[in-house]
């Protein structure tokens, strides 16, 4: 029993340890690449001054010493009861974010020595779901970081980001609803498969295209639910006390990466849900066909390549119009918070899976 | 006369397409993203060595970049010096009078010089105290003491080093360079 699967469990391992280094380095590039972009958009140059024996590079090397710094810094923790939950809280919130990545289809299947290969670490039939609530658990690191540091503004900062989280993420989940009507799967290979089909021949019948209304919702609740402006008063350390009061050092940092973190998650699966996944336009398994007539026929590594290039192009897309919003917009008040999330888009989204079905039952799809 | 009440009304009332958010959001997206691309580009051309009107951004690099300072600017003091080569200062203790931070502490003695009343056998200004309002330059009977030197980052590690003694003060000269329109000044 156990030999038979050993390839198999060492191939998993191999996966998984290649997605977490990929998603973790890609969220440290994140920091660098949100303050130059920011920069850029300010008419300012952005950090520039770490270097390494006169090179700056610009300013890569800032996320070094970023992650330098939060190491070396003095590290307080409060007089609490709960000192286990006060250490453990941020790598709590870490880890279910960097769970949700297990099952995210990062490339198509490809058949390697006569067994089918994709990055992708588990394909569950119920893997949308499994997302969603690992998501879920996320809430526990923030609730219990503020409850455990053993302050009141503390726990009050992680009250608000805990209502916050928990009302967006029923508008996050009821607007994935919709898309994942259509595509009468919650298996995320099937959900990419189905959107690789075509509306007159050559439109992309992208989630995007098919459930436009349930995009814009997601992408609005999956800003709030990582945190990020304009709803990001978890986050405005500054000016409202939140959660991560009593937390300094790297403890701080994981708390502030997990947001990075969760920002790639959003995007991924918006560009699964939505954005066709690894599915390129015009590009078959045989290669590049427009309206039915092959035009370009490509080797199917190739093919596969390019599918799975495509995905990370459509993440940074998306992860870029996040960033877009974050210094685009100011931040909302706190009533207006929770107005938009309960009284508009809720209700918009439940409407959305209203037509939807409607629409599947008439056309009897 | 009744009193009459004026309303004013602060706020215009959104139109619909304000309220809906949604093409205002746009808008401000479409301006971010705009500046984005025209500095990104502007960068690149820069980078690659093609000179462009603007440039992609209006940062001054402080430290190796300067601004250029205004001519009217009160920079460090230094003290100025007679033809035979001495202090000018006849320690007539003006300016430690008028100063406003008391921060300037001049020990005075006789001067060999008959003609010359006294001179100051010790001058020391700290630099820390100094809030650079110019009135010991006005005070000055005797033009002794400037403040056009050009020198503004004075910034050091101990309170000591921030005490100017007078071998300092006399050692340091004007120098034009950090300032970008001197000689305009010079004509005025």
């Amino acid at each position: 029993m156990f030999p038979d699967m050993l390839p198999e469990i060492l191939i998993d391992t191999a996966k998984a340890g290649a997605v977490l280094t990929g998603v973790l380095s890609f969220g440290g590039l994140l920091t660098w690449v949100e303050r130059k972009q920011s920069a850029l958009m300010q008419d300012r140059i952005g950090a520039n001054r770490a270097d390494i024996l006169g090179f700056r590079l610009l300013g890569l090397f800032h996320i070094m010493t970023d992650g330098l710094k939060m190491f070396m810094k003095e590290e307080f923790i409060p007089r609490t009861e709960h000192r286990a939950l006060f250490v453990l809280a941020p790598f709590i919130a870490w880890t279910f974010a960097l769970l949700g990545f297990a099952v995210i289809p990062f490339s198509p299947t490809i058949t390697v020595l006569g067994a089918g290969f994709s990055l992708q670490i588990a394909n569950p039939e119920i893997g949308i779901l499994y997302v969603f609530a690992m998501m879920g658990m996320t809430v526990y690191g923030v609730v219990l970081g503020g409850w455990s540091s053993n302050n009141n503004y503390a726990l009050l900062g992680s009250m608000r980001a805990t209502a916050q989280m928990i009302s967006y993420e029923v508008a996050l989940a009821a607007a994935a609803v919709g898309p994942l009507l259509v595509y009468n799967s919650l298996n995320m290979q099937q959900i990419v498969l189905w959107q690789g089909g075509y509306f007159q021949g050559w439109l992309p019948l992208w989630g995007i295209v098919v459930q436009p209304l349930a995009f814009l919702i997601f992408l609005t609740a999956g800003t709030a639910e990582t945190k990020r402006i304009p709803f990001d008063l978890p986050e405005g350390e500054s000016e409202i006390i939140g959660f991560q009061l009593e937390y300094s050092s790297m403890r701080f940092g994981a708390f502030m990466f997990t947001d990075f973190v969760e920002k790639i998650l959003i995007a991924c699966l918006a560009t699964t849900l939505f954005l066709g996944g690894w599915q390129v336009p015009w590009l078959s398994d045989s290669g590049l066909a427009f309206g039915g007539a092959s035009v370009l026929p490509l080797a199917a590594w190739l093919v596969w390549a390019l599918r799975a290039a495509a995905f990370a192009v459509k993440v940074c897309i998306v992860i870029y119009v996040l960033m877009l919003v974050r210094w685009t917009l100011p931040r909302f008040r706190y009533d207006q918070l929770m107005h938009l999330g309960w009284k508009f888009l809720l209700p918009l989204a439940f409407a959305n899976i209203i037509v939807t079905a409607i629409v599947l039952a008439v056309l009897n799809l | 006369m009744a009193i009459t009440v004026k309303k004013i009304e602060f706020r215009r009332k959104l139109t619909f397409l304000e309220r809906i958010w949604l093409p205002e959001i746009l808008r401000g997206l479409w301006i971010t993203n705009r500046h984005f691309v025209v500095n990104l580009s502007l960068h690149i051309l820069n980078a690659v060595g093609i000179k462009t009107r603007r440039k992609g951004a209006v940062t001054i690099q402080y430290p190796e970049q300067h601004r250029g300072y205004h001519w009217r600017l009160r920079t460090a003091h230094y003290l100025t010096r007679r033809e035979g080569g001495g202090p000018r200062c006849v320690g007539c203790m003006m300016c430690e009078t008028i100063c406003p931070a008391k921060c300037i502490y001049i020990v005075a003695k006789e001067h060999p010089d008959p003609e010359t009343e006294k001179q100051a056998a010790s001058f020391t200004i700290d630099m820390g105290k100094c809030v650079y309002c110019g009135l010991c330059v006005e005070a000055c009977p005797e033009d002794a003491i400037r403040m056009d030197s050009g020198h503004l980052e004075i910034s050091c590690y101990s309170r000591q080093e921030m005490m100017y003694p007078i071998d300092r003060l006399l050692a340091t000269e004007h120098d034009p360079a950090p300032y970008k329109d001197y000689k305009r000044f010079l004509q005025e």
